[in-house]
């Protein structure tokens, strides 16, 4: 199979290997109706192996999970089969509704409506908080 | 508006500003009789509190205000499924400032977001009890006279012990304290707080016993083992009677250490230490309502 050079889309590279289809599911790209690659541990000079995702359209992204998930990914915006941006993540210093927080004692353990909502409190050490426990995150 | 969920959303200055105003109060209490006329608190209890519930309805009559609220959850809307922040924004139109406890971490904070009044939280879960800090560092301060280079032993149960872990946030922004950790490996500090005294390079050592450091504190701020706060109850019965303060232990302390306690009491300190002019507890529990007394006025901003 060919992967056809994209016209307008997005590419995401140098994404860690094995975390692609984490991305992919995040990202909901399975709900899409526009062409969706992913290449799974291709060489990659810098990090050995790597994973990518070729989205065949200009898509709205969530910067801010995609820097949490992997900040490392660079996202190459395409049109008329020529780079129009490339941009480089970095740890975002909120994020909604991707981490849950699993103490049982925070109230969103009780009320369901709140949203998870998790603050970096420590970039060195990539920590993220529950804004309204303070427990620490646990990788998801 | 101001609300107060966490200790450290209040400056030292002020800090300072509260506890000149709650000794302003002991001075002058009738100048201070009328001020808060007119004017309303909700205490809403979540979870049933005696000691500081009381002490905030006190607080706001000897500020001549009235009191509305519920003691448990079960009179409450909570009952029927309510979520907090719909109840706050509700009680926010009956009331002038809420005192809110709930078992529950963060949930003053979540009130905080939409209520138009504003939200002292009076403990919320394992997490967070900045009232009772403010009492403990009137304490403190009325005792000892300052507050730095102190040595501040705290004993019992570190892990849970919300008092235990505002008071640490307070204390540590004053210069050259050091922390003295007494506890059971399974009611250690959260590796959280830990992590934040090594990273501001704050002294602190940790002892499975309290005898061994007790000749170099100048506070001993004793806590309970809390059955609620256990999912198991056979890890509570274990560790409950970990550490029980006598007189024969306070052998070698200091002349002058001054000995805290949150309260309620079990038998963490025998009640004989209490005739021990360094036993402080009770009259903390009287500080408590004075500083809770500077804390509605600042929050309601009435000035004498």
């Amino acid at each position: 199979m060919i992967i056809g050079q994209i016209k307008d889309g997005i590419v995401l590279d140098h994404i860690t290997a094995g975390k692609g289809m984490d991305i992919y599911n995040v990202l909901k790209l399975g709900e899409l109706n526009c062409t969706v690659a992913m290449i799974i541990n291709a060489d990659s000079n810098k990090m050995g192996k790597k994973d990518i995702i070729k989205i065949f359209e200009v898509i709205e992204l969530d910067l801010d999970i995609l820097g949490y998930i992997d900040p490392g990914i660079t996202v190459n915006i395409i049109k008329d089969s020529e780079l129009f941006k490339r941009k480089k993540l970095s740890l975002p210093d909120v994020v909604t509704d991707v981490i849950k927080c699993k103490n049982p004692r925070c109230i969103t353990s009780i009320e369901q409506e709140l949203v998870h909502k998790f603050r970096l409190t420590d970039a060195e050490s990539k920590t993220y908080r529950c804004i309204y426990c303070e427990s620490k995150a646990r990788k998801q | 508006m101001k609300h107060l969920i966490d200790i450290m959303q209040l400056s030292i200055e002020e800090i300072d500003e509260l506890i000149n105003t709650a000794e302003d109060i002991i001075a002058h209490p009738d100048e201070y009789a009328e001020i808060c006329k007119g004017k309303k608190l909700a205490t809403l209890f979540f979870e049933p509190s005696t000691r500081t519930r009381l002490s905030f309805e006190a607080a706001m009559y000897e500020l001549g205000g009235n009191v509305i609220g519920f003691s448990e959850a079960q009179s409450s809307s909570a009952a029927k499924g309510e979520s907090v922040s719909d109840t706050c924004q509700t009680v926010s139109c009956y009331a002038d400032i809420i005192a809110m406890r709930h078992p529950k971490e963060g949930a003053p904070y979540v009130a905080s977001l939409k209520s138009t009044v504003p939200i002292v939280n009076a403990g919320d879960g394992g997490h967070n009890h900045p009232t009772q800090t403010l009492a403990d560092l009137l304490t403190i301060h009325r005792e000892k006279g300052k507050f730095d280079g102190l040595t501040v032993g705290l004993c019992g149960d570190l892990k849970f012990g919300r008092t235990v872990h505002s008071l640490i946030n307070a204390m540590s922004r004053y210069d050259n304290v050091k922390f003295v950790l007494i506890s059971p490996d399974e009611l250690k500090i959260p590796e959280y707080l830990k992590a934040s005294l090594v990273s501001k390079g704050i002294a602190f050592e940790e002892s499975a016993s309290l005898e061994a450091v007790m000749p170099e504190l100048d506070i001993l701020y004793m806590t309970r083992v809390q059955r609620e706060r256990f999912f198991n109850e056979a890890d509570y019965i274990r560790l409950k009677d970990t550490y029980i303060l006598t007189d024969e232990k306070l052998v070698n302390a200091k002349e002058d250490l001054c000995i805290m306690h949150p309260l309620p009491r079990v038998n963490e300190i025998s009640t004989k230490v209490d005739d021990d002019p360094r036993a402080c507890y009770f009259k903390q529990v009287l500080y408590g309502k004075f500083m809770r007394m500077a804390l509605i006025l600042k929050l309601l901003e009435v000035t004498k």
